[in-house]
């Protein structure tokens, strides 16, 4: 019998019920035979007791295995790895130590927005027991244990944009600050392991880990990140026999670094006092990753309404799931709320305006953007020839310019066919109209529906307007942002109002340091689509829920088409697009302009992408993606290269291989 | 209770219910039948027939029954605890916190005091983490990884000889290795936690974090302790680093002066610090004769090690220290024997011996500090073994009575704390004219004669494969050994370690202060042959725990191993005084905190430093801050809130709170000044040091 019931546990085959049958007959028949008390009860216990059987037996072949993984020597799953795929190419750390590369100039990792762990330093009592121990990073076990708690604890003073009374959440600080975002997820780790090979170590690499959430003066207020960078840039250029540093920021990091920079040469109390040839004696090189020089479009729906592209589509697989109170929790509105407390979100709406991301009706990306490339990555070579049809097909209509556009009809008419009522009159119209009485505090619910309505009216947003939409519709928010972040162009740069360091992370309305030997890198993926305008809809769900969102329904017509769910793709590195990311390098600092008034050399290293060919890879060595480019081989190695003392024309000047330097040409800017 | 019963249960249906090999081979068949004619055959035919074979003679091999009541009971244990997890985290966290007692840093922020001054940690020896940044094949996948301290020591025995070779160094030079990079982890991570949930500096952390205390104003100057003084300089710039750290924290915070907080080895190590920025570079860090008195506003050196441990001499002489040998006692052969041909205590050894570290803790100021054959300061110490930890009653009373009167009674018992190292108990009892003379000059003359003799052994371990069977006993005929002998022993056992070490560190009294060769880096470290800096506002701390027996002098034997690569001498645990006597185990013991005996930590300040000194030529203040120890009384306190140890003393809430007031503004008379328990004061009047 007992066998009986072990085969029934382990055994799944289609003979199940039958036996199962069997079981009964057999009990009714030890009953006639051998009557024991015990039988009755073991029709009961047999599915339990092959239950416990099963998961005993699991667990003590995981433990066998776990012992026996454990006994290995360590080097086995490289053999593995080696024997399926053929020997591993080194990689570069190696590689260039074998050449020869040793240590040179300090390096700097500047990391950028998220991707910095802040841990706790005082908290209220739900968060009892977390006395420095990572709430952002990490394993984020605690999101899902206290959820409310933790929003609560991630929020920032509404006003002031710094901390709220009571709690203190301080950014990590060291190399293991961002080197892994989450358990495996490396962010600088595969970087640092590099540098390491060619002799870097903790006295040579500093990890720049500042309180992300934060404007970026305000991390000099309150945290002095600012002078600390200062200081510790001076440390090591001193202790490493005055060798320059050469500053690697990532993502929002590039934007805070362009702050730093102009921060360090100005006169206290704004600045850091360090003179006009700060940069000229201590920087060598700042390598660009990924860089939002002219901001992201992702920005502004993630502080209209909280989404990208992701969340979207979720929306549209498993409508209601999000939306729905679930637990009563209310997962968007607390996002919401917590994410509008973070000053920095701000620092990457787009910049420039029209002249930049393009008006109603023109874009300087046009239409030579293929949006097939995603379906074209995967078959690889074979589509080559169709990609002139895709053009054509793609060539009608795709208005980057609009960057929220209600509808998609809206979002491809021509603007002479759009009717809109001004949202400027209507603001005069109603002010604050019925206040809901949410008790999660965002913006929206003090703005009536006559706005909600006004909003949708003005029907189609460039990157000028969208900032009057946003004032619009989060006035608060917005006041305090701009008091810290500033998106226009320069006129005259010589304007003595430039001088305010709202103005300094803004690449459109400062020059660059006086320091003809510095170099800048813009380096970053490309060939991945990237959002770049969205088609929204106006909810029609419950008062306390976000009034916008984005209309997944709205699909392109073929399927190349680059209107996906909602989200018009341009190239880019799936978070940056192109533009962003290199014009200031092809166009705006190339050679002596107005701009970069000493003529620092800019250069252009785009890394085409190119998925991970199998599992093995992990998250590939060719990526161009966001993030996953910080382990892109060629990428690091351009970077270690610089860091052992080569110049940008020995890397090979730029390397470019999208459409940068012909949307560059359209942009009429001034230099 | 249930699942006993109902596994008891399954037993007896099991063993009832019997099947043979051949009923599993015919059930076999039976179900490729029953697949196959899944259709024809009805389920009553095939219940029968499978009960008709029941029915036939049942053997079934045992293991099976067995191996499935095991996988049956796992599976039932991991359920249970799983579902005693899943709703372990469902419970409210609230409801589970144990009530904690509520630290210093919660009243003190209710009296209202806030995060002022910055504070600086200095970390001791062995407490700070190290990571690998470069390593031999056998510790791939290490890269950053802790080697020493902070994770759990899992490495240690899974790699055990990956692990020694890695955390040696140079034996010549004192750095690294060839191809090997370890460093310390830096932050204060580097020494929070020494292994998971055994805090160091956590404690602290969390309460000065209770008065505002956050990353700007608190650092961990985190170094790596293997290294002498100077070669984290040389290697890490360490030094620089804590210079501009400090320079960085005093401006950033509004002009406040810094407090700093050494603990153990960190001690000498800020001492050192304190030397090398006010001295010009290329040997200092230039930071001129005012920095210290511009930025530093306190050192509050907690159990500081100023004139070295004992407990060094054993660790560097046949690596082994009180505990080690209790066990030796106890399961003799453990260590000795070669289970599987690790020779712990030898590889041991050659790794600490590549330390300087270690070096710079051993006893300074020779005789005159340390006593000499027949004297020491602390003589007429009472130790009482059976009540030390736990009574009350206060030490000093008896020592006071005790000191004078008894001695012509005691002086069998008497403890020649003098003599460092002495060979068979005799040589630590009888009076010295009774003794061999160990004089220097007889080991100069041993070592040109014989010291180069059979390396029979091949590759030589530690110095003591080089030396000669005659010379290793030379030097145990019974002698005993003060701590100035004690260096010219060492420097014979192990010339090659001294000579590299002694470049480093010095533990002489100097005569005359204003000597040019004082300005070397190599006494600076050494309280006795270093003036203090002028800065008069500044004040010094020793605080340190009493109430422990603290290893003070050691009874050797010749190891009766006489194999080779092995360690020619080990602590005679046979040897016992009688009761009340300070000797047990092998080693005489002391008042002290279980590592730094109260002399070594006290003495700076009771004396040394006290007023105007030619050693503390500008008169800082000092204050003594003892804590009394006390056990912890239950488990819920843990490792003890009024802990004396040496390490648990960092738990201890008098210290935390001395510490928070002095960083949140008080002076030394503000927070009480002396406090003292031990008899620091009178052993002080004994030494005879010129101030």
């Amino acid at each position: 019998m007992s066998f009986l019931r072990r085969r029934k546990g382990t055994d799944s085959s289609k003979s199940q019920n039958l036996r199962c049958n069997i079981v009964k007959e057999d009990e009714k028949n030890n009953l006639y035979e051998s009557p024991r008390k015990e039988s009755y009860n073991s029709k009961k216990w047999s599915c339990w007791d092959s239950c416990c059987w099963f998961i005993g037996f699991v667990c003590s072949v995981w433990w066998f295995l776990l012992l026996l993984y454990n006994t290995m020597p360590a080097s086995i799953p490289q053999y593995v790895t080696e024997a399926i795929k053929g020997p591993l190419t080194d990689p570069p750390g190696v590689k260039l130590r074998k050449e020869g590369l040793t240590v040179n100039h300090p390096v700097v990792f500047v990391p950028g927005i998220v991707t910095g762990g802040l841990e706790l330093w005082e908290g209220h009592q739900c968060a009892e027991g977390l006395f420095r121990k990572r709430l952002w990073g990490g394993s984020f076990g605690e999101l899902y244990k206290r959820p409310l708690c933790w929003a609560q604890h991630m929020s920032l003073d509404n006003e002031t944009g710094l901390d709220p009374p009571g709690i203190r959440v301080r950014p990590v600080s060291g190399l293991v600050a961002a080197d892994y975002f989450a358990a495996g997820y490396f962010v600088w780790a595969v970087l640092i392991a590099n540098l390491a090979q060619i002799g870097y170590e903790e006295k040579t690499m500093y990890m720049a880990a500042y309180d992300w959430r934060l404007s970026f003066q305000n991390t000099e207020v309150r945290d002095q990140t600012l002078s600390r960078i200062k200081s510790n840039i001076e440390l090591m250029v001193a202790t490493n026999g005055g060798k320059k540093v050469v500053v690697v920021p990532h993502s929002m990091g590039v934007l805070y670094f362009l702050h730093f920079m102009k921060w360090v040469e100005a006169p206290p109390p704004m600045g850091g006092g360090g003179g006009s040839e700060w940069c000229a004696k201590h920087i060598k090189a700042v390598m660009n990753i990924g860089g939002p020089f002219l901001g992201v479009p992702k920005s502004v729906s993630g502080l209209f309404s909280v989404e990208a592209r992701d969340i979207a589509i979720a929306r549209t697989f498993a409508p209601g799931f999000l939306d729905k109170d679930v637990f009563g929790l209310q997962t968007f509105q607390h996002l919401m709320r917590m994410t509008r407390t973070w000053d920095s979100t701000m620092s990457m709406i787009p910049k420039g305006g029209e002249t930049i991301w393009g008006g109603l009706d023109w874009s300087p990306e046009g239409s030579s953007f293929n949006c097939g490339a995603k379906t074209l990555r995967n078959n690889s070579i074979n589509n080559t020839d169709q990609i002139p049809n895709i053009n054509l097909a793609n060539m009608k209509n795709v208005n980057y310019g609009r960057i929220i556009s209600f509808g998609k009809d809206v979002a491809e008419a021509h603007s002479s066919k759009i009717e809109r009522v001004d949202l400027l009159d209507s603001m005069k119209a109603d002010m604050l109209a019925n206040l809901t009485n949410c008790d999660i505090w965002i913006e929206y619910h003090d703005i009536g529906d006559h706005r909600i309505k006004a909003v949708a009216d003005y029907k189609v947003y460039t990157a000028g307007s969208i900032l009057d939409l946003l004032h619009f519709v989060s006035p608060k928010l917005m006041a305090r942002g701009g008091a810290h972040f500033s998106y226009g162009i320069a006129d005259n740069l010589d304007d003595p109002k430039y001088q305010h360091y709202k103005y300094w992370s803004n690449p459109l309305e400062t020059k660059l340091p006086d320091a003809p030997d510095m170099e800048i890198y813009s380096m970053y993926g490309v060939g991945i689509p990237t959002e770049r305008a969205y088609v929204y809809k106006v909810t029609t769900a419950t008062d306390c829920s976000i009034p916008f969102q984005i209309d997944t329904s709205a699909e392109g017509g073929s399927e190349d088409s680059c209107l996906k769910g909602g989200v018009f793709s341009a190239d880019g590195d799936e978070t940056v697009p192109v533009l962003s990311a290199g014009l200031m390098a092809a166009k705006g600092w190339r050679g002596k302009t107005r701009f970069n008034p000493s003529g620092i050399p800019a250069y252009i290293r785009e890394y085409s992408h190119a998925p991970p060919a199998n599992l093995l890879e992990g998250r590939g060595t060719q990526s161009g993606a966001h993030v996953d480019i910080m382990g892109n081989f060629a990428l690091i190695e351009d970077v270690i290269r610089v860091a052992a003392g080569a110049t940008g024309k020995e890397l090979g000047g730029d390397h470019v291989y999208s459409d940068i330097f012909k949307w560059a040409e359209r942009i009429n800017l001034q230099l | 209770m249930a699942s006993v019963l109902r596994f008891r249960k399954l037993c007896y249906v099991e063993s009832a219910v019997k099947c043979t090999s051949v009923g599993y081979e015919s059930f076999e068949i039976d179900e490729k039948l029953d697949e196959k004619e899944e259709d024809v055959l009805s389920a009553n035919n095939f219940a029968l027939e499978i009960n008709k074979k029941r029915k036939q003679p049942k053997r079934q091999p045992k293991e099976w029954r067995c191996l499935d009541s095991c996988c049956w009971i796992i599976g039932y244990l991991c359920t249970t605890w799983w579902l005693l997890l899943f709703f372990y985290h469902c419970l409210p966290v609230t409801l589970l916190r144990v009530p904690e007692l509520p630290g210093p840093g919660v009243r003190l922020k209710r009296e209202g005091l806030t995060a002022l001054h910055p504070v600086v940690l200095v970390p001791g020896i062995v407490t700070g983490g190290l990571e690998l940044w470069e390593g031999r094949p056998c510790a791939d996948g290490l890269f950053r990884k802790r080697l020493w301290g902070g994770g759990s020591f899992t490495q240690i025995f899974k790699r055990p000889l990956c692990l020694l070779e890695h955390l040696s160094l140079h034996y010549e030079t004192g750095l690294d290795p060839q191809g090997i990079r370890v460093r310390a982890v830096p932050g204060l991570v580097g020494a929070d936690y020494f292994a998971p949930g055994y805090f160091v500096w956590a404690v602290l952390i969390e309460n000065l974090a209770k008065i505002g205390y956050e990353g700007k104003n608190l650092h961990m100057a985190a170094y790596d302790w293997r290294l002498s003084f100077q070669n984290t300089e040389i290697r890490d710039h360490a030094l620089t680093r804590l210079k501009s750290k400090i320079e960085l924290m005093y401006i950033s915070n509004g002009y406040k002066k810094v407090v700093a907080v050494p603990h153990s080895m960190g001690v000498i190590y800020f001492l050192h610090f304190l030397k090398w920025v006010e001295t010009p570079p290329p040997m200092g860090g230039g930071g001129g004769p005012g920095w210290c008195a511009k930025h530093i506003k306190a050192v509050m050196n907690i159990g500081p090690a100023f004139l070295g441990v004992p407990k060094a001499v054993s660790n560097l002489f046949s690596a082994e220290g009180k505990d080690v040998s209790y066990i030796r006692a106890m399961a003799p052969g453990v260590f000795d024997s070669e289970i599987l041909g690790l020779q712990t205590f030898e590889r041991v050894m050659r790794m600490a011996r590549t330390w300087d570290s270690i070096v710079s803790l051993l006893p300074k100021g020779g005789e005159v500090i340390w006593g000499n054959m027949d004297r020491s300061p602390e003589e007429g110490h009472v130790c009482d073994f059976s009540k030390k930890s736990h009574s009350k009653t206060s030490l000093t009373t008896n020592n006071v009575n005790n000191s004078d009167v008894k001695r012509g009674f005691l002086v069998k018992d008497l403890a020649n704390y003098g003599r460092i190292i002495s060979f068979g108990k005799p040589a630590s009892v009888l009076h010295s004219s009774k003794l061999p003379t160990a004089d220097s000059k007889e080991f100069l003359r041993t070592s040109t004669s014989e010291n180069f003799n059979n390396f029979s052994c091949g590759e030589a371990w530690t110095e003591y494969d080089e030396m000669s069977r005659q010379s290793i006993q030379n030097v145990a005929a019974d002698k005993a050994y003060t701590t100035t002998t004690l260096l010219d022993l060492l420097r014979f056992v192990a010339p090659k370690m001294m000579r590299r070490a002694e470049a480093h560190f010095s533990h002489g009294i100097a005569e005359n202060l204003d000597d040019p060769k004082y300005n070397h880096y190599k006494y600076w470290s050494n309280p006795l042959e270093t003036k203090l800096s002028d800065a008069p506002d500044m004040e010094i701390y020793c605080m340190y725990g009493v109430g422990i027996p603290t290893e003070r002098s050691y009874v050797y034997k010749l190891s009766p191993n006489s194999r080779c690569k092995s360690i020619p001498y080990q602590i005679d645990n046979s040897v016992h005084g009688e009761d009340g006597s300070c000797l047990k185990g092998g080693v005489y013991f002391a008042d002290g905190d279980e590592s730094v005996p109260v002399l070594s930590a006290g003495f700076m300040c009771a004396k040394g430093w006290r007023g105007r000194t030619r050693f503390n030529p500008s008169g800082i203040a000092t204050y003594i801050r003892e804590y009394r120890h006390k056990p912890p009384t239950s488990l819920m306190e843990g490792r003890g809130i009024e802990s004396g140890s040496h390490v648990d003393i960092m738990g201890n809430f008098a210290l935390i709170e001395d510490i928070m007031r002095v960083a949140a503004g008080a002076t030394g008379d503000e927070i009480g000044g002396d406090q003292i328990h031990s008899d620091i004061i009178k052993m002080s009047e004994r030494i005879n040091l010129g101030l």
